[in-house]
């Protein structure tokens, strides 16, 4: 198992297999969010409090939730990066980055655009919120540190080093401000027991979840790829593929 | 071990002693910074003393934040610190000291200059122990963060806007629970709750940051 592990992580054996699944990753992610944000947009019924507004929550939690998972990925891929000095998880690593900043910016926008008719302010000072802006920030500071070390590899470094340290403050920042103020509303689908959320409304939420999970896989593989080529341009795989598709 | 740690520390305070600007200036920075919010409000505003907590703390932060710049700099320029991981001792202990002095130097003047700064923001006068106490748990987190974020960005030409990117997302917590125990000691309740989170808070920080510093710096000669 480790010996495939190992053939994993070279450069062009993961180029190969990434180019075999981000495809259909691709389709995946097309379909159910197709589905979901459709399904959820025109046909889910309206909530009996919120109305149609309620419906921001299609893109809202994926948003958020990814923002989150990135961050762990990004974090895990660090960890390998600094332990092993991988190649591939620098890689990772510094293509995730300013796909999780992208999808926290959204999940503040989305939040702010539904708090608005809800709670009557685009901004309170509220414990998620407030969490999820202070993610914004750390995502801010990889990107930044990874563009302003010159050599790529000693960047990913240390751009790993900032998301294991990270990684270990988020949870005292989400608690911190979890215990100064909290206005948000519970978890609608991560709640054991009855559920809080028709089945109708429900059903294109999950595949939008899973859809948008997918698509961060799609994206992932395709940016780590282009980190890879601009990484081993030189090397005697890359100039054999470039020669192969005829570019 | 403890010569070394005590030799890298008088190493550090000998040379602060020479260049006294170096360490004096951010407490006169801090002062200024507490005068211009005074004289942003209203004169004798009595709301100034509500704000006395994120003032000061805040202040307190952009004092400390000039000094994190030069914490690995000179060394890192004059081949010093290239000597420290080519010697044998653990470069860890090393880092250790060194963030010890900037703190006797910096964070313990910043948290004793807040009481008599509070005084003049018409804090109360019973709460400015929780206060300093804050201040003086919250500020050896910061150069144990900022010494992390400068060790970083060390030997970048461009580290001067980086680093308060690197640092300040990451002392929210310190800012809440230490701005926190001064409103709560205002409003005369316990504030040790709050004040007991900062060092748990610290204690973490010590038990993690300076092997993380150390491999940062190490990072930045490969």
């Amino acid at each position: 198992m480790w010996t495939w592990f190992h053939r994993l992580a070279s450069p062009p054996t993961f180029y190969r297999l990434a180019d075999r699944f981000a495809p259909w990753f691709g389709i995946a992610a097309a379909g159910l969010l197709g589905y979901g944000i459709v399904g959820g947009l025109f046909f889910a019924p309206a909530d009996y409090q919120q109305s149609d507004a309620f419906r921001i929550i299609y893109i809202h939690v994926p948003a958020a939730a990814l923002s989150l998972s990135i961050y762990m990925l990004m974090a895990t891929a660090g960890a390998v990066a600094v332990i092993w000095r991988i190649k591939l998880a620098e890689c990772v690593l510094v293509s995730a980055a300013p796909v999780g900043a992208s999808f926290t910016a959204l999940a503040l926008v989305t939040g702010m655009l539904w708090g608005k008719p809800m709670w009557g302010a685009y901004w309170v000072w509220d414990a998620r919120l407030t969490a999820e802006l202070i993610l914004l920030f750390l995502y801010v500071g990889v990107i930044g540190l990874n563009q302003a070390i010159e050599d790529p590899r000693a960047a990913a470094r240390a751009c790993g080093l900032l998301a294991l340290i990270g990684v270990i403050n988020v949870p005292i920042v989400h608690y911190s401000v979890e215990w100064w103020n909290s206005l948000h509303q519970g978890s609608t689908i991560l709640k054991m027991g009855k559920p809080n959320m028709n089945a109708e409304m429900a059903r294109p939420l999950y595949a939008c979840l899973l859809g948008v999970y997918f698509f961060m896989g799609y994206v992932l593989l395709r940016r780590t790829q282009n980190e890879l080529l601009l990484r081993e341009s030189g090397t005697a795989w890359v100039k054999e593929r470039l020669e192969s598709s005829n570019v | 071990m403890i010569g070394l740690f005590n030799a890298v520390l008088r190493r550090e305070l000998r040379l602060a002693a020479a260049a006294k600007t170096e360490w004096l200036m951010p407490l006169f920075f801090y002062v200024i910074v507490v005068t211009l919010f005074g004289l942003g409000a209203k004169p004798n505003d009595p709301q100034l003393a509500e704000f006395a907590p994120a003032i000061l703390w805040v202040g307190a932060l952009l004092a400390a934040l000039l000094t994190l710049e030069r914490l690995f700099r000179t060394d890192y320029e004059d081949g010093t610190l290239e000597q420290i991981f080519l010697g044998t001792q653990p470069v860890t202990l090393v880092v250790a000291a060194k963030l010890s002095a900037h703190w006797l130097l910096t964070g313990l003047p910043l948290a004793l200059l807040a009481a008599p700064l509070s005084a003049a923001l018409g804090f109360s006068s019973a709460a400015i122990p929780a206060l300093v106490a804050g201040l003086a748990l919250g500020t050896p987190v910061l150069t144990l963060i900022g010494g992390f974020a400068s060790a970083l960005t060390v030997g970048l030409p461009r580290a001067g806007v980086l680093l308060p990117l690197l640092v300040l997302p990451l002392v929210t917590p310190i800012v809440i629970f230490g701005a926190g125990a001064a409103r709560v000691a205002q409003s005369g309740l316990d504030a040790s709750a709050p004040l007991y989170f900062l060092a748990a808070i610290l204690v973490l920080g010590l038990t993690l940051l300076p092997w993380a510093t150390a491999a940062a710096l190490r990072n930045a000669f490969e």
